[in-house]
């Protein structure tokens, strides 16, 4: 008597199960990629040139101390968060209150940062000022073009920026504070 | 006797292996997605700190790291806790630097490209701004300006 023979399983499907798993991976995973915050560091020179008297008003002053305190514009500042507003309602004053800023085009950023200042705290000043700029050029181009910053093209952008320039100088670091 | 004789043996058939090589490629397309090449290993702990106006950086061969942080419990035994800058796989000091970024510039194969560099700087979020004002005032006296402040996005952790 012959025995029945076992029905061979059927491996056609095997690849599309394969090929479904693989794209499924493929949508699900991401690549990690860097990302930062872009900042262009000032030209070297052998002696710091003496510092202009540039009209105080024009000048937003951040400090930092190595206990990690603010100071802007010579006044204490314990919430880090608030510095975007305060910079915007510096930037876009356009000479109504005479002591800040006579136009956007005139505004100059100044941080310093003491040695002993912790990274943290710096990179959080310096996105608080990325990001009222952000802000600023987001909302001029919404009034110009009438469409988002990021949708803009290279020279509608250099336009927004020629209005808006983003100047942030950094003074050399004191050490005030050892350790 | 009948002209058709089932032949062959009776026993189980083999397993197909038609779709074996369906899943090695799956597998190996998947390692291929999800592994990051990382071509120096990390002898500094790094935890970066976390910002919203990011940007990514592109063109990864056209980036070049710089690790400052606290040595591993590894090398700390040696080193103390302090903290250290890596470059490539190896501890270093400021005075370094330019040498490191001049081997970098020579990595490249067209030198119109020196331009678009940029030093991505991944720095612990608890290391002080002393070293890392020494790292930024190297890279400025060779007139490679272009940094990056690696940082995580503060959008995702809320």
């Amino acid at each position: 008597m012959a025995k029945r023979d076992l029905p061979e399983i059927n491996a056609g499907s095997m690849a599309d199960i394969a090929f479904l798993l693989l794209i499924f991976f493929l949508v699900t995973t991401t690549i990690q990629t860097d990302s930062g915050l872009s900042v262009l560091l000032p030209p070297y020179v052998e002696e710091p040139p003496p510092p202009v008297e540039k009209n105080k008003r024009n000048v937003f002053s951040v400090q930092i101390n190595g206990n990690n305190e603010l100071l802007v514009r010579g006044k204490q500042c314990p919430d880090v968060l608030s510095i975007k507003e305060k910079a915007i309602t510096f930037i876009t004053n356009r000479g109504k209150d005479p002591n800040s800023s006579e136009s956007p085009k005139k505004a100059i950023i100044s941080i310093l940062n003491d040695n002993g200042t912790s990274y943290e705290m710096y990179v959080t000043v310096y996105n608080q000022l990325k990001a009222a700029y952000n802000q600023l050029w987001e909302e001029s181009s919404k009034e110009q073009f009438g469409r988002s910053y990021k949708d803009l093209t290279k020279k509608e952008r250099q336009a927004i920026r020629k209005e808006i320039p983003l100047v942030i100088s950094e003074a050399e670091p004191s050490d005030l504070l050892k350790g | 006797m009948s002209k058709f004789k089932k032949k062959g043996s009776k026993g189980a058939p083999g397993i197909t292996t038609a779709s074996l090589p369906d899943i090695v490629f799956m597998l190996l397309f998947f390692f291929m997605v999800v592994t990051k090449m990382r071509d120096s290993e990390m002898k500094v702990k790094i935890q970066v700190p976390a910002a919203t106006e990011l940007q990514k950086l592109e063109k990864k061969s056209l980036v070049s790291h710089v690790y400052i942080g606290s040595p591993i419990p590894k090398y700390a035994a040696v080193l103390g806790t302090a903290p250290r800058i890596q470059l490539n796989d190896q501890f270093a000091t400021p005075s370094q630097i330019p040498f490191f970024i001049a081997n970098e510039i020579e990595k490249l194969s067209n030198p119109k490209l020196r331009k678009a560099m940029t030093c991505a700087m991944r720095v612990d979020k608890e290391v002080k701004m002393g070293i890392v004002t020494e790292v930024k005032t190297e890279l400025r006296k060779v007139n490679f300006r272009k940094v990056s402040y690696l940082a995580s996005d503060a959008g995702e952790l809320e």
